[in-house]
């Protein structure tokens, strides 16, 4: 079978995740804001990939006005947990677009995230999934659903932006 | 990591380390005190494990635990609830791999031998090699004793002592009464499923955590200030809130003076009746007037049921110690029968409040993080948990209160504690 990429858009969609990867590992908080649709949906499942997350309980599930308090919450400078805040690199990879109706993008990447913060060195892995959708400018994140290959088992604190 | 040798050698002297208002720093990081314990408190006492409306149906089983002990949780053909051990009596190997499902039998995959949900033996693979075996003996193993109290199911190891009922003594029946109650239909569900929050901390610094009254103004200070949330209030020290030592290691923050000064409804889950008219219908049907409007100006309890269930107003929390310097919160939202419209709440709030990212507990854990770190510095070798012993003094119903940011709960655990460690 033969599979078309549109390189032009793929290049489009692979600096957009990077960029979105710097901004979270730079922890540049209202950067990163600004890369959400107003109707975004931000969301990390908890045991499994594919729960309701209108029944079940998520480790983030977010909607635009707490994606919003959630940066603010750091603003305050009494997020202890971010104090100091996380060392982090990442790695992200497997970019692939799922689906393209002229109006929003399907895409999946993975990520590895290399985090180190008071406790010690933990390293993340991620099946991620995007719904960006263009807006003038560039893309923004209508929704983005982060599954940590972990999920199902006890995990250490992860209050960094994954 | 320093660990204490001369603790090691010896049985450590309790008595030495708890003190009325100080304890002693090892009792976080001694890896002897904390096989004791396992010993003492988690494979004796009575230890909370899950609740029936996780098994709903006849075959339905989920995996739950006793400290680090993995204990299937099942409901047989008969409606009947087991706690069984996930060990083959054949060879040890682990029966049960999965986290929950429905199922009447399960088949240990190495020699094949089958076991009803029950724990009873049904059967081995050519069974004339076992003439000589008595297959009544050959069963998975069973928690020794199972009680529940309205739902809340508990074991316990040993094979006679208190009766859950004792266990849980007048102060936790009550907080357990009063969390159903908010229920129209007076029962609590659990089937939210639960996020498992893991600290490389001892356990006993998270009990403590649960009714520590002094921290949440600060600790927490980030998400109350920018939710704009009452909370941080009730903790304040104009508070009229009480924390209380319910006896036998159980504690309260008790916040109910606060919410019937302030006299709303709902104020305690920060919403309003018209928010929630359904709900508020159902209860006023199912309460009459007078008693729904108090249920919903009390709130539910913020109680401590010591070693490991931990009631939170709109969750409950399980520890599960792993080892002296890990444990593991599981939380889950609470969900009240009859109540959908406050339930997708309670879930909504639950999310964004617990878990490893949540806006409160992802800095709780830092805590219990920093503290484990902290006590195996030599020096002080105490912690002083002395606050507000001074103004300790006993309600009207004989339990010890005192402010509601003092460490009268951490006291009252502490001295349960003890009693457990010398006995
Ligand atoms: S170990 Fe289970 S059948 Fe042999
Ligand atoms: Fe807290």
């Amino acid at each position: 079978m033969t599979i078309h990429v549109d390189l032009a858009l793929l290049a489009e969609v692979e600096q957009f995740l990077y960029r979105e990867a710097r901004l979270q590992d730079t922890h540049a908080y209202d950067d990163w804001e600004a890369l959400w649709t107003d109707d975004a949906i931000y969301w990390i499942p908890a045991n499994g990939a594919d729960i309701d997350p209108e029944q079940k309980m998520s480790i983030i599930y977010d909607n635009r006005s707490r994606i919003g308090l959630r940066i603010k919450q750091f603003h305050t400078g009494q997020r202890h947990t971010q104090m100091p805040r996380s060392s982090l690199g990442r790695v992200v990879s497997n970019v692939e677009i799922i689906d393209d109706d002229g109006k929003e993008i399907r895409v999946a990447s993975n990520a590895m995230i290399y985090e180190s913060n008071l406790r010690g060195e933990t390293v993340w892995a991620t099946r991620n999934e995007f719904l960006l959708r263009r807006n003038g400018d560039g893309l923004r994140m209508a929704c983005k659903k982060v599954v940590l290959v972990n999920n199902d088992k006890p995990i250490y604190t992860m209050s960094f932006l994954v | 990591m320093i660990t204490h040798r001369a603790l090691a050698t010896s049985v450590p002297n309790f008595a030495y380390l708890v003190k009325e208002d100080r304890i002693h720093g090892s009792l976080y990081t001694d890896e002897e005190i904390f096989r004791l314990e396992l010993e003492n408190i988690w494979y004796k006492g009575w230890v909370y494990v899950g609740h029936t409306s996780e098994v709903p149906i006849p075959n339905d089983f989920i995996m739950k635990s006793i400290g680090p002990q993995e204990v299937i949780m099942t409901r047989d053909r008969d409606g009947q609830i087991h706690l069984l051990q996930n060990r083959c009596p054949h060879r040890g190997n682990q029966v049960c791999t999965e986290a929950k499902g429905n199922r009447g039998i399960f088949t240990c995959p190495y020699h094949r031998w089958s076991f009803a949900n029950t724990g009873k033996l049904r059967g081995y693979p050519y069974p004339d090699g076992y003439e000589t075996a008595d297959r009544s003996e050959l069963g998975l193993g069973r928690v020794t004793r199972m009680a529940e109290y309205k739902g809340f199911v508990f074991g316990s190891f040993a094979a006679d002592g208190p009766s859950l009922e004792e266990h849980l003594g007048r102060g936790g029946r009550d907080a357990i009464d009063r969390l159903v109650m908010t229920s129209p239909e007076g029962e609590v569900e659990i089937t939210a499923g639960f996020l498992q929050h893991k600290a490389k901390a001892n356990w006993k610094f998270l009990v403590e955590n649960e009714t520590d009254g002094y921290h949440p103004q600060f600790v927490h200070d980030s998400i109350f200030s920018v939710a704009q949330s009452g909370i941080g209030d009730l903790y304040g020290s104009e508070s009229t809130a009480l924390a209380r030592d319910l006896g036998d290691g159980h504690t309260e923050n008790d916040l109910r003076p606060e919410f019937r000064r302030i006299g709303k409804l709902l104020n305690w889950f920060g919403t309003t009746e018209d928010r929630v008219p359904d709900y508020v219908a159902k209860m006023v049907e199912a309460y009459g007037d007078e008693k729904a409007r108090q249920i919903m100006i009390d709130g539910t309890p913020h109680v401590m049921i010591f070693p490991n269930l931990f009631i939170a107003e709109i969750q409950i929390f399980v520890i599960q110690p792993l080892s002296v310097n890990e444990t593991v919160q599981h939380v889950t939202a609470l969900q009240f029968k009859g109540a959908p419209d406050l339930n997708s709440r309670l879930r909504q709030q639950t999310m964004g409040s617990v878990g490893p990212a949540g806006f409160l507990l992802a800095d709780d854990s830092e805590m219990y993080e920093r503290t484990q770190r902290g006590v195996a510095a030599k020096n002080p070798e105490w912690n002083y948990l002395g606050r507000g012993i001074h103004r300790e003094r006993r309600d009207e119903e004989g339990y010890l209160v005192a402010d509601n940011t003092d460490e009268v709960t951490t006291r009252g655990i502490w001295r349960h504690y003890r009693e457990l460690m010398e006995a």
